[in-house]
C-alpha cells in the first residue's frame, strides 16, 4: 500500500501546483478585462474624486504582482476579500450559493451515475440489439439538445401541461427535505439527461473493448452466463475509464450548469458568477473561478485514485 | 488401443466458416474425429490449420465471427450443433473444459485464482464454495504447485507463468470434466518450465482418466502427450494414426515434411586464426533498468561472417544485451567495441555510420512493420537515409533488396504489410535491415513466431545472406533446435550473467555446465518415452526445484 499512498500524495502535490498556475491565469484574466473597474462599479455619473477614492480603497493604485500576492495569501486562509456590490465578505456571499449548487449536483449525480452505469452494462450485454440502438439514440438526442431547450421542454410537459412538478426552483429556509427534492426535481432531471449519455456510452465502450480479451473467452468457455461474464469478468476491469468519465461529468454538474440555473431561477453559484461578471464584482469572480478550478482538479484526482484502487496490480503488489 | 471403450466425442464432416471481407469463408472443410473416454488425441498442424477452431467446436463453441456451418458434433450422445446455447453452456461449465495457450492472459486480472477456480462448480451447484476451495488446494498439490494451500489466494499477476498454467489445468479439473481441450498450453513457456507443466498435465489426465484433445504445433511435445495424432493442413485432415505409427512411418508427404523440419544444419565455421579483431565485442558490461540490475559482467565477441547464438530463458538478459549493443540502453559499466573501436554508450552520441553498421530484425514482424506504409518505403527509407539514394537509384536498390530476399519486386514493391504472410513480413524485416548495408545484424527471436517450415526458410535465407555479404549475426533465441542449425558459437545466459560460452560443437558435447545441461535436456525429443526418461533421470521431485533455481 506504500506505493499507492505515494502515488496519491504525488498527484495531490501536482494538483496544488496546477491550482497555483490557474490562480495566476484567473488573476491575469480579470486584469485584462477592458475598462476601469472603479468606473464600472460607480457608473458614468461618478466624479473624479470618488473614482480615485475607490481605486485607493481597492488598492488598484498598487502594481498587479503586489495585489496578486496579497489576494493569494488571503485566499489560502479562506479570505477572498469583500464583495464590491454588497460590501459583505466574499465567503459569505458564495457559501450559500455554492451549497445550493452542490445540492443540485449531488441530486442529479445520485440519479445519473447509477442509471448510466446500469444502462451501460445492459446495452453492452444486449449490444447491437434494438434496445441498444434505442438507448443510444435517446441518450444522444438528450445530450445533443442544449440544456435550456431540454429545460423548457420539461417545464412544458411536466409542469405547465400536467402540473406534476413546479416550474420554478425557488428556495426558502422553511422547506422540508421532501419539498426541496420536489421543487428541484426538474432542474435535476434536466442535468441528468445531459450527463447520462456520455457516461453510459463510455461504460458500454469500456466493457465491449474488453470482450475480445482471452479471459473473457475463458469465462465463456467455463459456461459462465452472459450477464455474469459482463458484470463479474468485464466490469471490474473496465472501472478506470468509467471512473474518469464519471468524474468529468460530476465536474460539469458543478461548474457548467449556469443555463439550467437561469431557466429554473435556481440560486446557484453559476448565476452568481454571471451577475458578478456583468457588475465587475471582481473579488467574487476570482473566488468563483478558483472554486471551479479546485473542483475540477479534485475530481480528476479522485478519478486517478479510483483508477488506481480498482487496479489489482497496484492494490496487491508482488 | 482404446477401441473397446465407450465413444465420448464423435465429430463428423465438421465444417466451420469464418467471416472475413464481408463474406463467409469456409476454414474447416469436413473433419471427422472420434475420441474414446480416457483417450488423448493430439491435433497438430501449422497456424491456420484450424486446430483451435476444431478444439472449440468440440465444446459446441465458435468464436465471434465464426460459425459451424455443417456436420455434427456429438458429445456423449448429445448433438451439440442443434442443442440450444443455454444447454451447451451447462455442458461447458460442467463436462468439457478448456486450457488456453496463455494462462497469464486467460486468468481474469481482477480476481483471485481460487475464486476463478470455484466459479463454475459453485454456479452449477456441483460443489459448495468451501468444498470447491478445499478441492482446488488438493488439485494444486497434485499439480505440484508451491504452497498449495496459499497460492490460490493470490492474483494472477503475483504468480509465475508456469505456475499459472498449472493453476489453469487445476481449474479445468474443477468439475472433473469428461473432456479437456488443451490449446497449446506450453507454447508460451520456457523449456525448463514446459517440462514441469507437461508432466503435471499428463499425470492429472491419467489420474482422473480424463479424455483430452491436445492442440500443438510442436511434434516432440505431442509425442509425449497423445495416444493418437491427427495432422491437419488448412482445415483438412491429412492423416491420423496412433502416436508410435505416426512417428515411425508417416504416410503422407506433408507429414513427412513436418517430421523433417529440423534437418537443416549448416556447416559450423570457426574463428579466423590469430588475433583477428572481432566485429563486435561486448566487454564486461553491467546494465540496469532503474534500480534492478539486469546484466552483470557480460562479455562475448562476434567475428565477421559468423553467427553467435545467445540462448537463455525469459528474463536471462538476452534482449537487454542487444539493447546495450545498439545503444538503446547505455550500460552502467563496461564497453562496446566495434571493429576494435569503442562505441559511445548511447545511440544518440553515435555517428550515422556507426548506427548504419549494426541493424536489428525483430521477433514480431507484425508489430515491427508499420501497416500503413508501402513495402517500397519501408525498405527504401534506410537506403535513402544511410545511402543517400534517390529517384531511380533508390527504386533499383529496393528491387535489388527484394530480389535478395527472394520476393518478386514487381509483385511486392507497392503492397502493404497486412497483405503479406508471416514469413513474407519477416523477409521484409530482413530487407529493411540489409538496406543499411550493415556488417552486423541482431536477430531477436526472428523465427519464434513462425511455423517450422516457414522458419526454416528464413534460417536458410539468413545463412545464404551471411555467405554472400559476409554478415555477422547475434542470434537471440530460446529455441535450441534453431541454435543447432545455424550457430557457430553459443553464449548461454542466466539471470543476467553468461554461464558458459564456446564453439557450438563443444557446447553441445558433454560435459556441460549444469545449467546448460538442464536447458539441453529439457528440449523435447520425438521419442515418446523421452519425458519418462528425463523425469526418471531427474527424479520427479526435483523437476520443480531445477526450474525454480
Amino acid at each position: 500500500m506504500g506505493d499507492v499512498t505515494r502515488i496519491i500524495l504525488t498527484r495531490l502535490g501536482l494538483g496544488l501546483l496546477t491550482l497555483l498556475v490557474i490562480s495566476v491565469l484567473i488573476f491575469g484574466a480579470v486584469e485584462l478585462l477592458p475598462g476601469d473597474i472603479a468606473q464600472a462599479v460607480l457608473g458614468q455619473g461618478a466624479t473624479e474624486e470618488n473614482l480615485r477614492a475607490l481605486r485607493t480603497e481597492l488598492g488598484l493604485d498598487r502594481s498587479a504582482p503586489v495585489r496578486y500576492v496579497d489576494w493569494l495569501s488571503g485566499a489560502v486562509v479562506g479570505d477572498f476579500g469583500v464583495s464590491l456590490l454588497t460590501q459583505s465578505p466574499v465567503t459569505d456571499v458564495i457559501a450559500p450559493r455554492f451549497a445550493n449548487t452542490l445540492f443540485l449536483a449531488a441530486y442529479a449525480a445520485v440519479i445519473a451515475v447509477p442509471v448510466a452505469i446500469v444502462l451501460g452494462v445492459i446495452v453492452a450485454l444486449l449490444r447491437n440489439s434494438l434496445f441498444d440502438r434505442v438507448a443510444n439514440v435517446a441518450t444522444l438526442t438528450s445530450i445533443s439538445s442544449p440544456e435550456f431547450f431540454l429545460g423548457y421542454i420539461l417545464i412544458l410537459y411536466l409542469s405547465v401541461k400536467t402540473g406534476m412538478f413546479p416550474a420554478i426552483a425557488k428556495l426558502s429556509d422553511d422547506l422540508t427535505f421532501i419539498e426541496l427534492l420536489d421543487r428541484t426535481f426538474l432542474p435535476a432531471l434536466t442535468m441528468v439527461l445531459v450527463v447520462v449519455a456520455h457516461m453510459m456510452r463510455m461504460t458500454r465502450a469500456a466493457i465491449i473493448n474488453l470482450l475480445a480479451s482471452p479471459y473473457i473467452e475463458m469465462a465463456r468457455l467455463k459456461g459462465t452466463p452472459a450477464w455474469k461474464v459482463i458484470a463479474r469478468h468485464a466490469l471490474p476491469n473496465a472501472w478506470a475509464p468509467i471512473i474518469n468519465v464519471v468524474a468529468l461529468n460530476l465536474a460539469y454538474l458543478i461548474t457548467g450548469v449556469v443555463l439550467v440555473e437561469v431557466v429554473f431561477v435556481y440560486p446557484g453559484i453559476g448565476q452568481l458568477l454571471v451577475d458578478a461578471v456583468t457588475k465587475r464584482d471582481f473579488p467574487v469572480v476570482q473566488a468563483c473561478c478558483l472554486i471551479f478550478a479546485a473542483t475540477f482538479i479534485l475530481l480528476n484526482l479522485a478519478a486517478d485514485v479510483g483508477a488506481i484502487l480498482t487496479n489489482p496490480r497496484l492494490r496487491h503488489p508482488k | 488401443m482404446a477401441n473397446d471403450r465407450k465413444v465420448l466425442l464423435k465429430i463428423e464432416g465438421l465444417r466451420i466458416e469464418g467471416y472475413a471481407d464481408e463474406k463467409w469463408v469456409e476454414i474447416v472443410h469436413g473433419v471427422d474425429l472420434t475420441l474414446h473416454r480416457g483417450e488423448v488425441l493430439g491435433l497438430i498442424g501449422e497456424s491456420g490449420a484450424g486446430k483451435s477452431t476444431i478444439g472449440l467446436a468440440a465444446m459446441g463453441f465458435a468464436r465471434d465471427g465464426c460459425r459451424i456451418s455443417g456436420g455434427s458434433v456429438e458429445f456423449d450422445g448429445m448433438e451439440l450443433t442443434t442443442t440450444p446455447e443455454a444447454d451447451r453452456r451447462v455442458l461447458r461449465g460442467s463436462r468439457v473444459a478448456y486450457v488456453a495457450q496463455s494462462a497469464a492472459a486467460s486468468f481474469n486480472p481482477a480476481h483471485k485464482l481460487i475464486d476463478q477456480h470455484t466459479e463454475a462448480p459453485v454456479h452449477y451447484r456441483i460443489r459448495k464454495r468451501m468444498e470447491s476451495q478445499e478441492d482446488a488446494m488438493e488439485l494444486y498439490e497434485r499439480l505440484r504447485l508451491p504452497n498449495p494451500r496459499e497460492i490460490g489466494f493470490r492474483y494472477p499477476h503475483q504468480v509465475s507463468g508456469g505456475q499459472l498454467q498449472r493453476a489453469m489445468t487445476a481449474m479445468a479439473m474443477a468439475c472433473r470434466p469428461d473432456l479437456i481441450i488443451f490449446d497449446e498450453p506450453t507454447t508460451a513457456l520456457d523449456v525448463t518450465t514446459q517440462i514441469e507443466v507437461l508432466a503435471a498435465i499428463r499425470d492429472i489426465v491419467d489420474q482422473f482418466n480424463t479424455a483430452a484433445i491436445y492442440i500443438t504445433h510442436d511434434l516432440a511435445v505431442v509425442a509425449q502427450m497423445a495416444d493418437l495424432i491427427k495432422v491437419l493442413l488448412k482445415g483438412d485432415e491429412v492423416e491420423e494414426a496412433d502416436t508410435r505409427t505416426m512417428l515411425e512411418s508417416p504416410r503422407e508427404d506433408y507429414t513427412k515434411t513436418l517430421w523433417a523440419v529440423r534437418s537443416f544444419q549448416r556447416p559450423q565455421k570457426s574463428r579466423p586464426d590469430g588475433d583477428a579483431i572481432p566485429i563486435v565485442s561486448v566487454d564486461r558490461i553491467d546494465a540496469s533498468y532503474g534500480a534492478t540490475r539486469v546484466l552483470e559482467d557480460v562479455s562475448f565477441d562476434v567475428h565477421a561472417g559468423m553467427t553467435v547464438a545467445v540462448v537463455g530463458e525469459s528474463g536471462s538478459g538476452k534482449s537487454t544485451a542487444a539493447r546495450c549493443i545498439t545503444g538503446l540502453l547505455p550500460p552502467a559499466k563496461g564497453r562496446i567495441l566495434f571493429a576494435g573501436e569503442e562505441l559511445p554508450a548511447s545511440f544518440r552520441a553515435r555517428s550515422k555510420d556507426q548506427l548504419r553498421q549494426a541493424q536489428m530484425i525483430y521477433q514480431m514482424a507484425d508489430t515491427a512493420l508499420n501497416p500503413k506504409v508501402r513495402i517500397s518505403d519501408i525498405i527504401g527509407r534506410p537506403a535513402e537515409f544511410y545511402g543517400g539514394l534517390k529517384g531511380v537509384a533508390l527504386k533499383n536498390r529496393v528491387d535489388e533488396l527484394l530480389d535478395l530476399i527472394e520476393l518478386d519486386p514487381s509483385k511486392f514493391y507497392s503492397r502493404y504489410p497486412p497483405e503479406l504472410s508471416g514469413g513474407q513480413k519477416q523477409r521484409i524485416g530482413i530487407a529493411r535491415a540489409l538496406a543499411a548495408e550493415p556488417s552486423f545484424i541482431i536477430c531477436d527471436e526472428v523465427t519464434s513466431a513462425l511455423d517450422q517450415l516457414v522458419a526454416e526458410g528464413i534460417l536458410r535465407l539468413l545463412d545464404r545472406l551471411q555467405n554472400e555479404l559476409n554478415l555477422a549475426y547475434m542470434f537471440i533465441t530460446h529455441d535450441l533446435a534453431t541454435v543447432r542449425s545455424i550457430a557457430d558459437e553459443v553464449v548461454v545466459m542466466k539471470q543476467g550473467r553468461v554461464v558458459e560460452q564456446g564453439p557450438k560443437d563443444v557446447m553441445f558435447t558433454p560435459p556441460h555446465h549444469p545449467y546448460t545441461d538442464l536447458l539441453l535436456s529439457s528440449v523435447p525429443e520425438m521419442d515418446p518415452n523421452w519425458l519418462n526418461t528425463v523425469l526418471e533421470e531427474r527424479g520427479v521431485d526435483n523437476i520443480g526445484e531445477a526450474a525454480r533455481t
